[in-house]
């Protein structure tokens, strides 16, 4: 019998505003316990909750990228349960009507796109942090009233790999907006996964279970993988999928139930009183949409049809909004894009990869990239060269032209100066050139290499096999 | 009517430890303010919107401008227990 897994992930993304959502402190991160807390975000009687702006602003934002229903009308609710890191006994959440319904994240998966249809996105605070140690545990509210937006996805992801790729996806688009810096391992984005399988081709879902606890995109698709291949076998052996919450074991490798004993949450939900009614008109909304940036998938098909590179190096180059920025700049002080992204792409990355660094701090200026392509294509420098004068420019930050200069590292495309060269090393090798006549065409590598290390790598190599192929024959 | 099950559960979500023999007058008293609250239905309110707010107030916001938080001490004031800064509390199992 084949069954099929169903998917539904619920994320929660830090919204990158100065203050909380409800009061003034600060939401830097790192700061010592209890120090960005006031009466408000500690629920003292008596205050005031007063909603942040900049919350609502980036939820329009959020929900105009994913297509989703800007509810006109939505309302604050109260979600009470005790637990030590919500120092009100209540999470003020939205309950009816959420300030977003509907939408979907488009991911790209076995070749085409694929629509990830969304149930809701609402705007809530998060709780505080607990750190358990032998003597108890220390509860720090700094992140409590800190703004998040809860993503709720339908039940209609079928594999890990797509959940992977949804929220790739998502946080990608976040990231462009600049509401969210997406830090899965720091918090900032955080996933749960409600998990079912049932035999392929029945509608009725099956029992499911929520998965928490993992935090990173790898441990997403692990834990999923595990947790779909524990319930299947479950079924096979005729056994029943028990309806619970279980934590991801990074260390092992697998799910495990929940200690806590089972209680059926009731939260009890009612609307906030101290929250009044949130009204959201048109204008506000076509404000909100004219500060919208290009989003990655629209960035992706103007890079192939305007510069018409690779769909596969497109890609890459819009996973970063920055990187994508740096390559458009590059590109544009030259007439060979594809080379750009070359450079870009295995050169640029790869060092800053190896460094533990970021496309913001290279001290290469996209422009010059473009310029130093640009003195290849002229047949100024060899592209071998270019790598040394590439080298140099991460490490200076230098202009290309100036380091081709004073290093004189410009191409010999002298003709006459390069037959010399040829015939100088022709004669000192007579050997392989008895090997060469006598069908080892493949010596003229050897050729090559004997008159670049002359040059230090700067004779034009196209020139060089020419005369060299040319000078052989005549022998 | 409110049976003395639904106190228990009350009670469980609201943290509170009832004696056996509470039982009985905290079911009276819950069916007493129910019974009072009947009277509400009574009345025709079909053409009536339900009211969430008792002020006409909406959209009241806050500029994302950063206000100084409160000194930690104070915070930590009420507390029982605190530690380095923390509040600490009797060790508990994850959520």
């Amino acid at each position: 019998m084949e069954y099929e897994a169903v998917i539904g992930l619920e994320v929660h993304i830090q919204l990158l505003t100065k203050t909380k959502i409800f009061c003034g402190c600060s939401t830097d991160f790192g700061a010592p316990p209890n120090t960005h807390v006031c009466p408000v975000c500690m629920g003292m009687p008596g205050v005031l909750p007063v909603l942040n702006k900049k919350v609502v602003e980036y939820a329009i934002k959020l929900g105009l990228a994913l297509n989703c229903r800007i509810n006109k009308f939505s309302r604050f609710a109260r979600k009470n349960y005790f637990y030590p890191d919500l120092p009100k006994g209540y999470q003020i959440s939205q309950y009816e009507l959420p300030i977003l319904e509907g939408g979907a994240v488009e991911i790209f998966i076995n070749g085409g796109y694929k629509k990830i249809a969304l149930e809701r996105i609402h705007m809530e605070e998060d709780a505080g942090k607990t750190v358990h140690k032998p003597d108890g545990s220390y509860v720090d509210f700094n992140r409590a009233g800190v703004p998040l937006l809860e993503i709720v996805s339908k039940p209609v992801m079928h594999s890990p790999e797509e959940a992977g790729e949804y929220l790739k996806s998502l946080r990608r688009i976040v990231r462009y907006l600049g509401i969210c810096d997406g830090n899965m391992e720091e918090g900032s984005l955080r996933c749960d996964a409600n998990v079912s399988v049932r035999i392929k081709g029945e509608d009725k879902l099956g029992t499911k279970t929520e998965l928490k606890n993992m935090n990173s995109f790898k441990h997403v698709e692990k834990a999923l993988e595990y947790e779909i291949e524990r319930q299947i076998d479950v079924l096979k052996e005729g056994g029943k999928v028990i309806q619970q919450t279980r934590l991801w074991d990074e260390k092992s490798g697998i799910t495990k139930p929940m200690r806590s004993k089972e209680e059926s949450f009731e939260y009890r939900y009612f609307p906030d009183p101290d929250l009044v009614p949130l009204i959201i008109d048109d204008k506000w909304i076509d404000d909100v949409r004219k500060t919208l940036p290009e989003l990655p998938k629209e960035k992706l098909e103007r890079f192939i049809e305007e510069y018409g590179i690779k769909p596969e190096d497109a890609r890459v180059l819009v996973e970063e909004r920055e990187l994508a920025e740096y390559f458009e700049r590059a590109a544009k002080e030259s007439k060979e894009p594809q080379s750009v992204a070359n450079w870009i792409l295995s050169e640029l990355l790869g060092y800053l990869n190896r460094d533990g660094k970021e496309i913001k701090d290279t001290l290469i200026k996209p422009e010059q990239i473009g310029k130093l392509v640009e003195l290849v294509e002229k047949g100024i420098i060899s592209g071998k060269i270019a790598k040394t004068v590439f080298k140099e420019m991460y490490n200076s930050g230098d202009d290309p032209e100036k380091i081709v200069k004073e290093k004189g590292l410009i191409q010999i495309t002298d003709r006459g100066e390069i037959e010399k060269l040829v015939e100088e090393v022709l004669e000192s090798n007579p050997k392989a050139v008895e090997q060469y006549k006598a069908g080892k065409k493949n010596t003229i590598g050897f050729f090559v290499g004997q008159i670049m290390k002359k040059t230090k790598g700067k004779a034009n190599p196209k020139i060089v096999n020419e005369l060299l192929v040319k000078k052989l024959e005549e022998k | 009517m409110v049976e003395k099950e639904e106190v228990q559960r009350v009670a469980q979500l609201a943290l509170l430890e009832i004696e056996p023999e509470q039982m009985d007058k905290f079911s009276r008293q819950f069916n007493e303010i129910l019974e009072y609250m009947e009277e509400i239905n009574e009345l025709d309110l079909s053409q009536c919107e339900a009211a969430f707010h008792i002020t006409e107030l909406k959209n009241v916001f806050r500029e994302d401008k950063v206000e100084p938080s409160y000194n930690r001490d104070v915070i930590l004031k009420n507390a029982p227990d605190s530690e380095d800064g923390a509040f600490r509390v009797p060790k508990v199992i994850e959520r």
